[in-house]
């Protein structure tokens, strides 16, 4: 009964409010006090979290560098982040401990070290991956609690997970993800004309009615299935918060300018497909950052056990890097390994995309931090000792860059520990059976 | 023709006599199971909102990956929620449906009364349209709190926006994006006078229509759920048999084979067009539409014997799929009957391109992932996953001189002790069907070499695909793996420990009635298991 009122109220204030809202006086008034603000004071920019996932891994003699510390060599996998060197932080070393459990092909290396524990079997993973600990510390405020993408074409793969069959799923086309976040629901914050959506309101009443329902529900249900439902609700109450945000005058971002509508590309596992799809949704990617539309993404530029390949090729990468024998004069598999260098190309395109971006003193990237890691570290033996790890983007000077590791394998759960405290989370240990730590590393923090 | 239809007659007797001497008492009794709370698929999603509104509204966006759990999507959806993402695409959806069901095409069909003035809130005639829509949308009529909640919503949103359709439109945006639509929600309900528990009326007529029809109860279901029918046993049966007999069953046969099947596979299923020209996304989409087609042809039009859809050789043709199979048809466009030639190899279902397809890479055949699908989907047989550090180089590397078919790679592969030990579970199927390639192309060789298509399949062996349909056809595992798929599909949930007798019992009934779909899909869903709740379950009497 209380909720109806409220709905009522809520509905007659927002309505009476847009009345006043659109008076231009007004808006002029509230312009200058938000506008100046940020300009003026320099007031803090948010920090934002990533993940960037590459299928099958390197070539560990190819890829990991031999000197520690700063000014660390690039072998020849690595050579493509180059540019960027000192912007990156290179992990080598530190291990997915499968206990006593079965290395699962292509997942245990990647929940591992994106969830904190193995799996017991394709797809069986419960913890939560970590980018969704973060957007449920960081993401409620922004419009987007997270967003995922993936050049492959698939919209399952996906690996943010808040539990088993719980997948985040991943917008695959330029054009529907520029739709979501720039389309007719998108608040410039830079621009003038600010005027709340009568349809806007109206959207957020209804959702008031929905609520209604949850307590006929809750009664009947068992407890596993009164999670989901909090879990549904949850979800609505970021839309109601996304509503919320869309009736109120966005901050100024002075990173922001929307990006010109991008046109259909034909999307796939074709290498030339991904690549290309890769750096449309990254620019995309870009702008809903510095247009503060969200603050955690996941990227997926091929998928774990990657069946990425060439046009005309009936041979995966996957496949190659199980079938291909290793060349007895080069010492390494020179198809698979040609894939492996397109993967790195590609991240360093990524990473040179955000640090375009100029905001505040620095960049995009800067005022970011994103975890690029892989499924295996040595594809054809599964390995997942020493899976490759990458750590881009400073987090708004919480981090030292430029930095190679090694783990001497250590868990790999320090990695995702430390990520959690970098971006404010208060956790002081993380990671399921066999790799449980209450280290960070501390080397990186600046 | 005429000597099947004699054998189709002989068999409707035998199912009579079958019927009359096993009641249901016969059946084993179980201890019941859990209450289920399957988030809508895609599938049933779409079909709710034809079945509903009309069959011309259109329902756009992305939808949550449906996961698989225990072999169908039908028991991973019991474990699905709604996450932010996915909770925008619903809203959004639903505002797009609403708005069509309201629109002036349309509210002449949908909204029954006419509102004392279109520019205001009219509370009588926004219950009609919501007390009509909110019973099969939440699938049990309103309780005066809801019917109060929604027509509430419906008037604050006509007086914000000075229109009743406007109003409307927002209450059953509203209605759709409510968890009591998108999650099939059960109740259970004490039994007078006894300990134990079942599921309330509303909630059976839920489990059975998804089963069925994979839709939303239709009204005369309801309003049978409400006069307590569906609680005797004769007037389940009359309920049920009104269902079998409905057009809305087919959709409910393809819903089931297309899960058991892992038909959502065709949904990322793509070959390399340079390597196979004819490959196109129609080839693709009227591929699986074959196989349904001859799989309701077979079960429902021709009531067959579930066998028979591994040895048929009469299917249906697209001038489209014609260029695949290298096969004559006459219709520009649609389909046709289509009988392959008894000199032909393709017989039964494995031959299919929705078959030998699916299960290859995208650029080559795989004889290891067509019998792991035959072991997996067919035969609910549990291949365990490769070890992780396995040397599979020789098996695939076409360009090797040695290994020109896939035969000897294979061979060469399986002389590795720790891959044997699965490999020839599977090998042996798979390649029997290497007449076809990565497309489902008819080819003799490979690399120029002939190719072996004898395999064998749990001790019988065969000489090529034909041989293994029939192999497939009389083993009893096909038989099994079906019956139990079928009834953890319509329970939503894999089967108890102590359903086991039960499940047999099911199976030893379809094999005397001479395995015929629709008589295993009556048992189950006039079955005491189906609906029967575990003691320990829902609120204590």
């Amino acid at each position: 009964m209380s909720i109806k009122h409220d709905r009522r109220s809520v509905l007659r204030g927002a309505v009476q409010g847009a009345a006043v809202t659109v008076a231009l006086p007004f808006l002029d008034c509230f312009l200058n006090e938000n506008g100046t603000a940020l300009a003026s004071t320099g007031a803090p920019l948010p920090v934002r979290f990533g993940t960037w996932f590459w299928g099958l891994g390197i070539t560990p003699e190819r890829w990991i560098p031999t000197k520690i510390g700063k000014d660390y060599d690039l072998p020849v996998e690595l050579k493509y982040i180059e540019p960027f060197k000192d912007q990156i932080n290179v992990l080598s070393g530190f291990d997915v401990k499968i206990g006593a459990k079965t290395n699962i092909p292509h997942q245990t290396g990647l929940f591992g070290a994106l969830a904190g524990e193995c799996p017991l079997a394709y797809n069986e993973t419960d913890l939560p991956t970590i980018d969704v600990l973060i957007s449920d510390a960081i993401g409620k405020d922004s419009r987007f609690r997270s967003l995922e993408l993936s050049a492959t074409g698939n919209v399952k793969d996906s690996y943010s997970r808040r539990g088993r069959g719980i997948i985040n799923p991943s917008e695959v086309s330029p054009v529907a993800f520029y739709t979501r976040v720039f389309g007719p629901e998108f608040q410039d914050p830079n621009s003038a004309d600010f005027r709340p959506s009568p349809e806007v309101m109206l959207r957020k009443s209804v959702l008031s009615a929905v609520k209604e329902d949850r307590d006929d529900l809750a009664k009947s249900l068992g407890s596993a299935d009164r999670a989901r439902l909090d879990e549904y609700f949850t979800s609505l109450r970021q839309l109601e918060g996304q509503l919320q945000m869309e009736l109120e005058r966005p901050p100024p971002a002075e990173a922001c300018s929307i990006p010109p509508k991008p046109s259909e590309v034909t999307v796939g596992y074709e290498i030339d497909q991904v690549i290309k799809n890769h750096q449309l949704l990254t620019k995309l990617l870009a702008m809903a950052l510095a247009c503060n539309q969200t603050k955690v993404f996941n990227m997926i530029y091929s998928n774990s056990a990657s069946e990425v390949r060439l046009a005309g090729s009936a041979v995966t990468h996957h496949i190659y890097t199980h079938e291909e024998p290793i060349n007895a004069e080069l010492g390494y598999q020179v198809q698979a390994t040609w894939f492996v260098e397109r993967s790195m190309e590609a991240w360093a395109d990524f990473v040179r995309i955000l640090a375009s971006v100029r905001e505040g003193d620095g960049t995009l990237l800067d005022n970011s931090l994103v975890f690029a890691h892989s499924d295996t570290s040595f594809a054809k033996s599964h390995s997942v000792f020493g899976i490759p790890i990458m750590l881009a983007g400073k987090a708004g000077g919480r981090v030292r860059t430029g930095l190679h590791l090694n783990g001497n394998s250590e868990p790999v759960t320090r990695v995702g520990l430390t990520l959690q405290q970098i971006m404010g989370l208060k956790v002081d240990s993380w990671g399921g059976d066999g790799m449980p730590t209450s280290r960070p590393i501390t080397e990186i923090l600046a | 023709m005429l000597r099947s239809r004699w054998t189709h007659t002989l068999l409707v007797a035998a199912t009579g006599l079958a019927l009359a001497s096993c009641g249901a008492s016969d059946a084993p009794r179980t201890k019941g199971g859990p209450i289920v709370t399957n988030r809508l698929t895609e599938g049933q999603y779409r079909q709710s909102i034809a079945d509903i509104f009309g069959a011309d509204i259109r329902v756009l966006g992305s939808f949550e990956p449906e996961v698989r759990a225990s072999g169908l999507l039908a028991i991973g959806s019991a474990a699905g929620t709604i996450t932010p993402s996915g909770f925008e695409q619903y809203e959004g959806r639903a505002r797009a449906i609403a708005e069509q069901v309201v629109d002036e095409k349309h509210r002449q069909a949908t909204v029954a009364c006419q509102p004392s003035s279109p520019d205001k809130a009219d509370p009588v005639c926004a219950t009609q349209f919501i007390g009509k829509f909110g019973r099969l949308l939440f699938r049990h009529p309103l309780a005066p709190s809801e019917l109060q909640n929604w027509v509430g919503a419906a008037g604050d949103a006509a007086t914000a926006s000075h229109s009743f359709y406007t109003g409307l439109k927002f209450a059953l945006a509203g209605m759709l994006t409510s968890p009591k639509f998108l999650f099939r929600q059960e109740t259970v309900e004490p039994v007078s006078g006894s300990q134990t528990r079942r599921l309330d009326a509303f909630s059976i007529a839920t489990r059975l229509s998804f089963f069925l029809w994979n839709t939303t109860p239709d009204d005369e279901l309801l309003t049978a759920a409400a006069n307590g029918e569906l609680h005797s046993k004769r007037g389940l049966a009359r309920q049920v048999d009104r269902m079998l007999a409905s057009s809305r069953m087919e959709a409910g046969v393809r819903a089931f084979f297309s899960d058991f099947l892992e038909f959502d596979a065709f949904d990322t299923f793509v070959k390399d067009p340079i390597i196979y020209p004819k490959f196109t996304q129609r080839v693709a989409d009227d591929a699986k539409e074959q196989t349904l087609r001859t799989i309701t042809d077979l079960l429902i039009e021709r009531h067959g014997d579930y066998r028979d859809l591994f040895t048929t050789r009469h299917t249906f043709m697209t001038r489209t799929l014609g260029m695949v199979y290298d096969v004559p048809v006459t219709s520009a466009k649609g389909w046709e009957p289509f009988e392959f030639s008894h000199d032909d190899p393709r017989e039964g279902l494995l031959s299919q391109v929705s078959f030998v397809a699916l299960h290859a890479h995208p650029g080559r055949s795989s004889p290891t992932l067509r019998g792991k699908a035959v072991r997996e989907l067919l035969l609910c047989q549990h291949v365990p996953a490769p070890p992780a550090n396995v040397n599979f180089t020789v098996v695939q590397d076409t360009s090797n001189p040695q290994y020109k078919t896939a035969r000897a790679r294979v061979t060469a592969h399986r002389t590795d002790a720790i891959c044997a030990g699965c490999h020839k579970i599977m090998d042996p199927i798979g390649l029997a069907l290497e007449n076809f390639d990565g497309l489902g192309q008819l080819r003799t060789q490979e690399n120029g070499v002939d190719i072996d298509a004898s395999g064998e399949l749990d001790g019988v062996a065969f000489k090529d695909a034909a041989g293994l349909g029939t192999a497939l056809h009389d083993n009893p595992a096909v038989s099994t793996c079906l019956v139990d798929s079928v009834y953890r599909y319509a329970a939503g949930r894999a089967a108890n420990r102590d359903e086991t007798e039960w499940v047999r019992w099911l199976n030893e009934r379809f094999v005397a009635n001479g395995y015929r779909l629709p008589e295993l899909l009556r048992a189950v869903a006039t079955s005491e298991a189906l609906f029967s709740i575990a003691p320990d379950v829902g609120p204590k009497p």
